[in-house]
């Protein structure tokens, strides 16, 4: 009963306890003729511990700057009173929950939201069936008009994102525009001199038009990558069990292809939702508003209005509702993680 | 011709007569059959290139044909104006500068950060890895665009507005989490008994990495700075958002979308200037061509 707290207490006391042998009266000079094999001890062995936080605390130094703590100062000020004054003098005060009740309580915000969703839900929509059709088509081409077609994808995908901007305002451009030319030539003489950045739904369209342009090789590239790891066999076997185009389809591509369809679906909600520079190019937001998302109206509120702590409520709470994709795309890096590991 | 020549003629190969004729009329029904097929690869094909080509017609037709009643899909005069007047606008040279100083900064700095955490996470156990790699992960999905608002704050409180200096530790920090996760991939790919063989052979653990590590990591090090070269190129919001006042520390992409401003109407010289800004871009998407569709689904498709 006794002897065990004391033997556990003299284990404590002496840290090596374990590696054993060693008198405690030996002179220190003697440790160094050791065997190589015995773990290093003192400042070294502290060292060579430390080796790996010595690597990675820059990292973490960066992330802990440029990362947390914007997101904490964000957060921070959507609880304060942070205007104009505040940014030029300081001394901002708590304000509690109020900017995100008077968010919520905006029937312009909840316009905001469904628009985004809108927005994300049609750009994916398009870019997923778009893609995944692209890519069913690219793997029955010959060889040299799959080539051409991939190269031009990548072309579309390599075009900045500012530069494609541009591009597609010259595209829409209502009096020298190649597009109102083609539809005037087409019968649709309505579209002379059309001004398609003057209208929120002609803006909307477009800035998809976009969006939908740029992110389609990425999907159809990658899904096309997906395809090739199919066997055959699979097709054929099902062939003959009799299954069409689509059954074919359904039965064997999808389901081979499950997470690859997944992950890129979750990146391109991630990549629509956030999307701000194309909208912010073409219109910041108009005409009258027609194409401002979430993204968008914090960064007007701060912008033009000068209320950053109102701006930094809608960010957060916009990262909120973002984060449901964010979890999912963060679960699956991690279980991939683990099956890494393990392997 | 006669009747012995089909059973030779699949392993001749010069079909004669009849067998050619058959082989024709089913080449042609294959052909039939894969029209629609080949028409649509062309309809994907023409509306992917269109835009990007119609930027470079643009850029060289002459301001008289590009303002014409009809369109020219074949720039039929040819000229270089356009750029001569995309490179004399104000400030040119600067923002091309300024856009090459940020981004090379950014790059430079997230390769040597990412090196070392690369290495520490593929190549040492130690408590708290794992907590290190989830971090990592997480920074790798930061919503940048929802931190606009705090770092035009931040610049400001400290003194680092306008500056290049904090466009470049912004997008050190954007390229770094991925940075990472590649090149810890490219690490784990090497063999670590190659570093092993050199430590028995007297080098110390820099020296292994250095001498057998490193020149084997140089490729996966090339196409994973490229791919910060492009984000940093390209990223147009927070440079938008933290240089206003000084105006020759803006860079390439905040001037091409001012261009209203620059050009007035002179769609031909936005669009030369456009050309200029996407050159890089497109020579580094063609030097890591294979690449591209790998690293952006790292760790999905494998394992």
């Amino acid at each position: 009963m006794l002897t065990a707290p004391t033997a556990a207490g003299q284990d404590a006391a002496d840290p090596r306890g374990g590696t054993g042998g060693t008198p405690p009266d030996r002179p220190q000079g003697r440790r160094i003729r050791r065997p190589p094999h015995r773990p290093r001890s003192g400042p070294r062995r502290v060292l060579a511990a430390l080796w790996p936080y010595l690597l990675v605390s820059p990292t973490v130094v960066g992330a802990a700057f440029l990362l947390a703590y914007p997101v904490i100062r964000n957060t921070v000020m959507s609880f304060q009173h942070y205007g104009l004054a505040q940014l030029i003098n300081g001394g901002a005060t708590f304000a509690g929950v109020s900017h995100y009740r008077e968010a919520l309580t905006d029937p312009e915000f909840w316009t905001v939201v469904r628009r985004t969703v809108w927005w994300t839900a049609l750009n994916v929509a398009l870019i997923m069936l778009i893609g995944t059709l692209v890519a069913l088509m690219l793997i029955r081409l010959g060889r040299r008009l799959r080539l051409a077609v991939m190269s031009a994808l990548v072309l579309a995908w390599a075009t900045p994102v500012i530069a494609a901007t541009t591009i597609f305002q010259w595209l829409f451009q209502s009096r020298f525009g190649v597009v109102n030319w083609a539809l005037v030539k087409l019968g649709f003489t309505s579209y002379r001199d059309y001004t398609w950045f003057a209208h929120g739904g002609a803006t909307f369209a477009i800035l998809v038009m976009l969006v939908v342009w740029q992110s389609v090789p990425f999907a159809a590239l990658t899904l096309y990558g997906g395809l090739t790891t199919i066997p055959a066999e699979l097709y054929e076997s099902a062939r003959i069990d009799g299954a069409g185009p689509w059954q074919s389809f359904r039965l064997v591509t999808f389901p081979m292809l499950r997470s690859l369809f997944a992950l890129i679906t979750s990146l391109e909600v991630i990549w629509c939702f956030k999307c701000f520079t194309q909208i912010w190019v073409i219109g910041e937001g108009g005409p009258d508003g027609a194409t401002t998302t979430l993204p968008v109206y914090a960064f007007q509120i701060a912008q033009s209005f000068h209320k950053y702590d109102l701006g930094s409520a809608v960010s957060t709470l916009t990262v909120l509702i973002l984060l449901v994709a964010l979890v999912f795309n963060l679960r699956r890096m991690f279980r991939q993680e683990g099956k890494e590991g393990t392997a | 011709m006669t009747a012995a020549t089909p059973l030779a003629a699949p392993g001749s190969g010069s079909g004669s007569g009849s067998g050619s004729a058959r082989r024709r009329a089913r080449g042609r029904t294959r052909r039939l059959r894969r029209l629609p097929l080949n028409a649509a690869a062309l309809l994907v094909l023409a509306l992917s290139a269109f835009p990007v080509y119609w930027m470079a017609v643009t850029a060289f037709e002459p301001t008289a044909d590009i303002e014409g009643a009809n369109p020219h899909f074949l720039p039929l005069h040819p000229t270089l104006a356009h750029f001569r007047t995309a490179v004399h606008a104000d400030g040119f040279a600067g923002y091309w500068r300024n856009s090459l100083v940020v981004t090379l900064g950014a790059v430079l700095m997230s390769l040597v950060v990412a090196l070392l955490a690369a290495f520490a996470v593929a190549r040492m156990r130690w408590r708290g890895r794992r907590a290190f790699v989830l971090l990592v992960f997480t920074a790798q999905m930061a919503p940048w665009e929802a931190l606009l608002i705090p770092m035009y704050v931040i610049a400001r409180d400290t003194d680092m507005l306008d500056r290049l200096s904090m466009l470049t530790l912004i997008y050190f920090m954007m390229t770094l989490p991925f940075t990472i996760v590649t090149l810890r991939g490219f690490l784990a790919a090497i063999p670590v008994e190659l570093e092993e063989a050199a430590r028995v052979d007297g080098c110390t653990r820099p020296q292994a990495f250095r001498r057998v590590t490193f020149p084997l990591l140089a490729p996966g090090l090339l196409s994973t700075s490229l791919f910060g070269f492009i984000t940093a190129w390209n990223e147009f919001a927070f440079a938008n958002t933290l240089i206003i006042k000084n105006q020759s520390a803006r860079t390439l992409p905040v001037w091409l979308s001012s261009f209203s401003n620059v050009f007035g109407t002179d769609w031909g010289a936005t669009m030369a200037a456009s050309c200029l800004f996407m050159l890089p871009v497109l020579a580094v998407f063609l030097l890591l061509q294979n690449r591209v569709t790998a690293g952006m689904t790292a760790g999905a498709v494998k394992g």
